[in-house]
């Protein structure tokens, strides 16, 4: 009934890409906006919670509803969180065909957890996708963080680790 | 010159680079059509080019901008970079290394159709790339390719990128403009079809990445020399993902026309492993499986030949199977995929896909029996031609031709073929 | 006119307007082709594909462009190879569909054994059970069997409440879509959505608090499956269990059509009891929707607080008596006042009741006072919307201006139809002194400062009319602005308009000044006689308009004419509990009401009245349509209906009025009022067929909602012209400087009729303010402080709202909401968090 103004997470912090975005889209669809927002707000901590929801819709002259309706349809947009890195596996059919699937299986097994888990410091979680679009260079991952979206291929389990190592490292 | 038409990254360095593809001939194409030619005197020179689309449905380009109606304002142009489909990776390959080329495409196109806004869909995914097409379109801008008054003329165009965030219906023409507008990706009716009815309401152009990359050298160099590629009913050159199980995977850019063998074996390098070749799926997962004997191997790869193998030339992402594999197996990866890439919007799909991925795993799984098999393919075949959009109908190739095709695999899977349950087309008690 | 089309469905032929849905015109022809996501009312998706049929169209030679003939020279039929959407699919000429086919209905089989593979048989514990169109139509063209295996049947959440109203079954859920498209299409409220993809869709509401709409009970009607249900019915009983009672709702001056279902039944000591409020068809009046007020807000009925015997005070206390005796008493001592009786009742009231209460009171020369802050009853009849006024029909050639009034809050589904007719292309003009939701749909919005709400209406009569009205200085700036200008200038040109005016921020004087520049703007404009032109009235209860039409007449010093009265016949009004400056009474009172209430407490007899379900009467719209409602349960103990209580004082008092036939009251308004000259029971109680055909056996087409087979009622005729009056216009001195506290109307408020239903208690807020942001920090407030507010001398503690939207120096004040407010008054406020810290 009363907006609440407490709010305004993103908006504090990213007032000029916000603004950039906005741009993009003729004035009165401001809607279209709202995918970009949530990558934007998942810079923060790799997931959208509740208030930034809200934030969007109030940005976007939209309802909480329809923002957390796109959360659920597109796969890339979590409501909760996982590893700061989400390490995602093409095992989708071509790659499949060139050892997709037992590159997770090593991999996971190395990292001591299951498809889907992450591991015990929060710093990896390794899921399973479908195509990448990077057929040709199988095993092939994407790695999702705060910052953005990243290909590695034509991996081994070795070569993914050592990444992983450095990741730890830099912490 | 370049033997490359799309792919002219591969002889020419650099060609990423403003400066170097402006040397390589960059914009004559846009500027031609802007300074000196009618918006329809290009969909004109583009429909006498023969050019059909790269997308899947291989539809004529320049007939479908005039269908754009002229009676709504604005007009929009969108180009579908959302490359999801199993086994394509074309686009990407484009986008990445010679941008420009498409960029120039992507100008042409919204002249062509008078847009002075357009929107490249990029699958979430290529965030990355997203990015460095952003970088070249404020270069581009810069030196006047774009924004008010292009080579001095009345012609604004600004062009804007747009990221998906997962969801291969995406790139189903108009789920990729509900999703630009804010939505859920769900396909909407058609018709009205986006030429009448698209991004805001607005009469707009979908074309797919590859596509919109042929224009420049087609409004450079005219349409008959276009034409001297391919075949007739479809000119010019095609690049095709080669994937699965051959020694070489990757893209290779050659007319249309070229037969699967020349593919497969001369720069795919031929099955790996000594392996024997078995089937092949031209179009990515949503194709039919075709038996690759002989015939099949000599078939050339076209809009007119392939449709004779029982199958679709599509995206031409040629994806290969060898004799290792069984086609339960691969019919349970495409069902997945399919089954989770569902929007959800029409029962056949969401259900049946629901459906075939539990019968196709129980199956793979050796916990079925024949009586499975036939149902997996009852279920198929009740959802022929009862989706809403082509994903509903793309998930079930590959099922029920790979069952026809090659029953032996689910025999071998199963036990026995009880012979006293048909399989057969229309089958349904 | 539009073209009409023929072909033939099923080998009926049909003719039906260019345009037409397939599913649509089979309907009209009697055919029923199933759906579920299509729904009539909304726009078609295509998405369940449950309405698959065979359609053929006549061949054209492409040389010739002539239809290709058969050897009998009937027109060759090519019929497309898949199967098509009769949904989505508008009807050509000589198109053939077969619906009926083999082909057909095998589609329809896979449909259905798509749709049960992911639904669960929980049929005999399932609320829509017996009214259930997956259920109706897997009887009727389903799989005999599954050959689904049961253990790989996704089990899910089966009560997943959406918000405390409306639960969720995920299990029965089929995605069709219809409640999300109505919410969003219909009520334009995105507050439910889809969530996930694919098999995993599900619905969800992410509002504060969820499902946050006035329309939310709705969805439950439309929902082809038991996904979704009330929390009021669900698990509450069986739909054959149940019995059916036309009514009209008594909450808000909309009069929508409603269905009462009651049933006996051994827990409630075998006593009928409502067990929900669903809607009936009235296209001209609520279409098959109703608010949540009108499905939940019935609990009151069936209160234990009820009274149920007269009372009358013996040695200062209220005491249980007979009829005769209670009867007498107030005969004897309303005969003795004279024309010192004064009747004070209120628009809850049926015509029936106010028109016998009215008579006894005129009979001996008392006086009637209407019981609401609100004029204009008068004007609306005067000027009231012509025969045949319809939101559904209006369109483009249509201004709807709606001024001072947050019409969502007051009368819902008016805002709803309204909105809808703004999305038609009606020019929908919003003039309120501050946003509301209306403003979203509106062409043009105009604000005006509280107090100068006939101002800015005399403003555009002067601006388009030669006669020019008196003006103040106060209306200097609103003369000079463009946008008023204009305005009027489209309302001028309109073809039709229609106003419609409330009672935001202000007392009775205002709002009869507001009514009476209304009604001049349409005057000058010649908006009136006509269908879809003329002034409605946004009361603030059901009947206010009846009470009008028979005389009633509000008062514009309560105080001092109760005060002068030596007898006070108080009936359906408790002016003591809303204003504690009225409890001072004359030496004589009868109170006529459901409840005890703090008027009643002090009265000396108490007559217990019946509610409207138990009883017959009928309602006259803010729209000046007369509605008839019909008992729906036995009356509670010793009650009797108004008008019979009436009656009998009446006859005591030596005066003859209809005691038993609420019919023949109305014979006798009709004799007695010009307006009503037409009405009977007999006409109103008259239906014709409506479009979309619903109830019925084919539930799947329209939803649960009721068919309208008791009535549809009537509308009255306007009376006679008003000469325009040269009334100055209202301009209420609220001097700056000053706190001023303006009343504002809430749907859901702290009123006698709404409290006891205690599912709405979330919704309804505890009593607050809302006040300008710079204006509370100047007064040290933040957002929900506690404050008292001193209003007329009495001190109520309330909850601050913050908001920028208010104007500086105004306090918005909800009324019925336990804060004495009939008028702007001004106040003072004090932050009792911080004296208390
Ligand atoms: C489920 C589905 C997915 C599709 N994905 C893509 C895609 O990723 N990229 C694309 O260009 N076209 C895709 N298409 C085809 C588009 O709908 C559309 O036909 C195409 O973008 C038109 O461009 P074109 O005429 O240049 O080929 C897809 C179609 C369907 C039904
Ligand atoms: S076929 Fe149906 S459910 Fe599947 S993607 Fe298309 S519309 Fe969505
Ligand atoms: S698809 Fe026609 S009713 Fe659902």
């Amino acid at each position: 009934m009363w907006i609440d103004s407490e709010n305004d997470m993103l908006t504090e912090k990213y007032s000029e890409e916000i603004l950039k975005i906005l741009a993009k889209y003729p004035a009165d669809q401001k809607r279209s906006a709202v995918m970009a927002l949530l990558f934007l707000a998942q810079r923060e901590t790799g997931y959208v919670t509740r208030p930034v929801m809200g934030e969007i819709a109030e940005i976007t002259g939209t309802l909480i509803t329809d923002v957390a309706s796109i959360v659920g349809f597109y796969s890339l947009f979590y409501d909760e969180p996982g590893g700061k890195y989400r390490i995602q596996v093409c095992t989708d059919v071509s790659c499949a065909m060139r050892g997709a699937e037992a590159f997770v299986e090593e991999l996971c097994e190395n990292l001591g957890i299951g498809v889907g888990e992450t591991t015990e410091d929060g710093l990896v979680t390794v899921e399973k996708v479908m195509c990448l679009a990077g057929c040709d260079k199988a095993p092939l991952f994407q790695v999702q963080t705060g910052e953005g979206l990243e290909y590695h291929e034509n991996q081994t389990v070795e070569k993914t680790l050592d990444l992983i190592h450095r990741w730890r490292r830099n912490r | 010159m370049s033997p490359y038409l799309l792919l002219r990254h591969r002889d020419i360095p650099d060609i990423d680079k403003l400066e170097v593809y402006c040397q390589q001939g960059g914009f004559i194409g846009f500027k031609k059509a802007v300074v000196s030619m009618q918006p329809e005197q290009v969909t004109e020179v583009v429909k006498a080019s023969g050019l059909r689309g790269r997308g899947g449905a291989g539809f004529p380009t320049g007939l479908k901008w005039a269908f754009m109606d002229n009676n709504a304002w604005p007009h929009y142009v969108t180009a579908n970079a959302d490359e999801s489909e199993p086994g394509t990776f074309k686009d990407r390959e484009i986008m990445e290394y010679n941008p420009f080329q498409f960029l120039e495409g992507v100008a042409i196109a919204s002249y062509a159709v008078g847009a002075n806004v357009a929107y490249i869909y990029l699958r979430g995914e290529f965030w990355q790339i997203a990015r460095q097409l952003d970088w070249r379109i404020a270069e581009m801008k810069e030196a006047g390719y774009l924004g008010e008054k292009i080579f001095g003329t009345d012609y604004a165009l600004e062009i804007y990128t747009h990221l998906g965030a997962g969801a291969y219906i995406c790139g189903e023409e108009t789920a990729l403009l509900e999703s630009i507008e804010g939505k859920l990706g769900q396909p909407r009716l058609r018709p009205p079809f986006p030429p009448v009815y698209g991004l805001y309401g607005k009469p707009t152009v979908v074309n797919n990445v590859e596509t919109l990359t042929n224009l420049p050298l087609i409004l450079e160099r005219g349409a008959e020399w276009f034409r001297s590629y391919g075949t007739e009913k479809s000119p010019g050159v095609k690049i095709f993902s080669l994937s699965g199980c051959v020694n070489r995977p990757g893209n290779y850019e050659l007319p249309l026309g070229t037969p699967f063998r020349q593919l497969i074996y001369e720069h795919g390098g031929g099955i790996r492993d000594g392996h024997a070749i078995k089937a092949i799926m031209p179009a990515g997962a949503s194709s039919a499986l075709i038996i690759a004997d002989e015939k099949a191997l000599d078939t050339p790869m076209d809009y007119e030949n392939v449709p004779s193998l029982g199958a679709q030339l599509g995206s031409a992402s040629v994806i290969v199977i060898d004799d290792s594999i069984s086609i339960d197996w691969l019919i349970k990866k495409t069902v997945h995929f399919f089954c989770h890439e569902s929007c959800g919007k029409c029962t056949p799909c969401r259900e049946g896909t629901f459906w075939m991925k539990h019968l196709t795993e129980r199956i793979h799984a050796g916990q079925a029996a024949w009586e499975d098999v036939q149902l997996l393919y009852d279920v198929a075949s009740q959802m022929k031609t009862k989706c809403l959009c082509a994903l509903g109908e793309f998930s079930i190739e590959a099922v029920m031709t790979g069952i026809d095709r090659f029953k032996d695999d689910f025999i071998e899977r199963v036990g026995t073929e009880q012979t006293n349950i048909r399989i057969d087309a229309n089958s349904k008690e | 006119m539009t073209k009409q089309v023929t072909l033939s469905i099923d080998g009926k032929v049909v003719s039906v307007p260019e345009g037409t849905l397939i599913v649509n015109a089979a309907k009209k022809a009697g055919i029923d082709i199933p759906v579920f996501c299509y729904h009539p009312k909304m726009e078609p998706v295509g998405m369940c594909r449950m309405c698959l049929v065979e359609i053929g169209r006549p061949l054209i030679d492409r040389a010739t462009g002539e239809l290709v003939r058969e050897a009998d020279g009937s027109p060759k039929i090519q019929f497309s190879p898949k199967l098509e959407t009769a949904c989505t699919t508008p009807v050509s000429e000589g198109m053939v569909v077969l619906g009926a086919s083999e082909k057909a209905k095998a589609g329809r089989e896979d449909i259905l054994e798509f749709l049960l593979t992911s639904h669960p048989l929980d049929c005999p514990v399932c609320d829509k059970g017996g009214e259930c169109p997956l259920q109706n139509l897997t009887m009727g063209f389903g799989p005999g069997q599954s050959r689904y295996l049961y253990d790989e049947k996704m089990h899910l959440a089966k009560q997943v409440p959406l918000g405390e109203l409306i639960f969720l079954d995920r299990e029965r859920c089929i995605q069709c879509g219809r409640c999300v498209r109505f919410q969003s299409e219909i009520v334009g409220d995105n507050v439910i959505g889809f969530y996930q993809r694919g098999r995993a869709l599900e619905i969800i509401s992410y509002s504060e608090p969820g499902f946050d709409s006035f329309f939310s009970g709705n969805t439950t009607d439309i929902c082809p499956v038991g996904a979704l249900t009330t929390t009021d019915f669900r698990f509450g009983a069986r739909p054959w269990e149940l019995n059916a009672a036309a009514s009209i709702c008594s909450h808000c001056p909309v009069g929508c059509n409603i269905t009462i279902n009651v049933r006996r039944e051994a827990v409630s000591d075998g006593k009928w009891v409502v067990k929900r409020i669903m809607p009936r068809q009235n296209e001209a009046v609520n279409e098959i929707w109703i608010c949540d007020k009108g499905r939940f807000a019935h609990h009151y009925t069936a209160s234990p607080e009820r009274l149920s015997t007269p009372l009358v005070r013996k040695d200062g206390k209220l005491i249980e008596a007979g009829w005769d005796e209670a009867l007498d008493l107030a005969a004897g001592r309303f005969r003795d006042a004279g024309n010192d009786l004064l009747t004070l009742a209120s628009g809850r009231l049926s015509n029936e009741d106010l028109f016998n209460l009215y008579h006894l009171t005129s009979s001996i020369g008392g006086k009637a006072i209407l019981y609401s802050h609100m004029g204009g009853g008068d004007l609306t009849a005067q000027v009231g919307v012509g025969m045949g006024t319809n939101f559904a029909d209006m369109g483009r050639e249509t201004a709807i201006i709606i001024i001072a009034s947050d019409l969502e809050e007051e009368a819902p589904i008016w805002y709803l139809r309204v909105k809808l007719a703004a999305q038609r292309g009606a020019q929908l003009i919003v003039i309120n002194p501050r946003q509301t939701k209306l403003d979203r749909y509106a062409h043009r919005v105009l604000r005006y400062a509280y107090g100068k709400e006939s101002a800015i209406i005399l403003a555009m009569i002067n601006a388009i009319s030669a006669k020019k009205l008196a003006q103040t200085e106060n209306m200097g700036k609103y003369v000079r602005n463009a946008d008023i200008k204009q305005t009027a200038r489209m309302i001028a040109e309109a073809e039709n308009t229609v106003v419609l005016f409330g009672s935001e921020g202000l007392g009775l004087e205002g709002s009869q000044s507001l009514a009476q520049a209304c009604a001049n703007l349409l005057l000058v404009t010649g908006h009136i006689e006509r269908a879809n032109n003329g002034l409605i009235g946004v009361w603030p209860r059901a009947n206010d308009q009846g009470a009008w039409d028979v005389g009633f007449r509000p008062a514009a010093d309560l105080k001092k004419a109760m005060q002068s009265a030596k007898a006070l016949y108080i009936a359906a009004a408790d002016p003591a509990g809303d204003f504690p400056d009225l409890a001072e009474t004359a030496d004589f009172m009868v109170v006529q009401d459901l409840f005890l209430t703090a008027t009643a407490r002090l009265a000396d007899v108490v007559f217990p009245a019946q509610s409207f379900t138990e009883r017959q009467g009928s309602f006259t719209s803010g729209e000046r349509r007369v509605q008839r409602f019909y008992p729906a349960v036995p009356s509670l103990d010793d009650c009797l209906p108004d008008f019979t209580i009436s009656a009998r004082v009446a006859k005591r008092m030596g005066i003859d009025q209809e005691e038993i036939h609420a019919g023949k009251v109305m014979d006798r308004i009709a004799a007695s009022y010009p307006h009503y000259r037409e009405i009977s029971y007999t006409k109103l109680s008259q239906v014709n067929e409506q479009w979309p055909i619903v109830g019925r056996n084919d539930l799947y087409y329209g939803g649960t909602t009721y068919e309208n087979s008791q009535g549809l009622g009537m509308q009255l005729l306007p009376g006679l012209q008003p000469a325009l009056s040269e009334l100055p216009p209202y301009d209420v001195g609220m001097p700056e400087g000053k706190l001023w506290a303006v009343p504002i109307n809430r749907l859901y408020d702290r009123g006698q009729t709404m409290l006891p239903s205690k599912l709405l208690h979330q919704r309804i807020p505890h009593p607050y303010i809302v006040i300008n942001s710079d204006e509370a920090e100047k007064l040290g407030i933040i957002e929900g402080d506690t404050v008292e507010m001193i209003l007329e001398g009495v001190s109520s503690l309330v909850t601050a709202n913050l908001d920028n939207g208010v104007p500086q120096g105004i306090l918005l004040v909800p009324r019925s909401m336990g804060i004495p407010i009939a008028a702007p008054t001004s106040v003072t406020v004090k932050n009792v968090d911080k004296l208390l810290a």
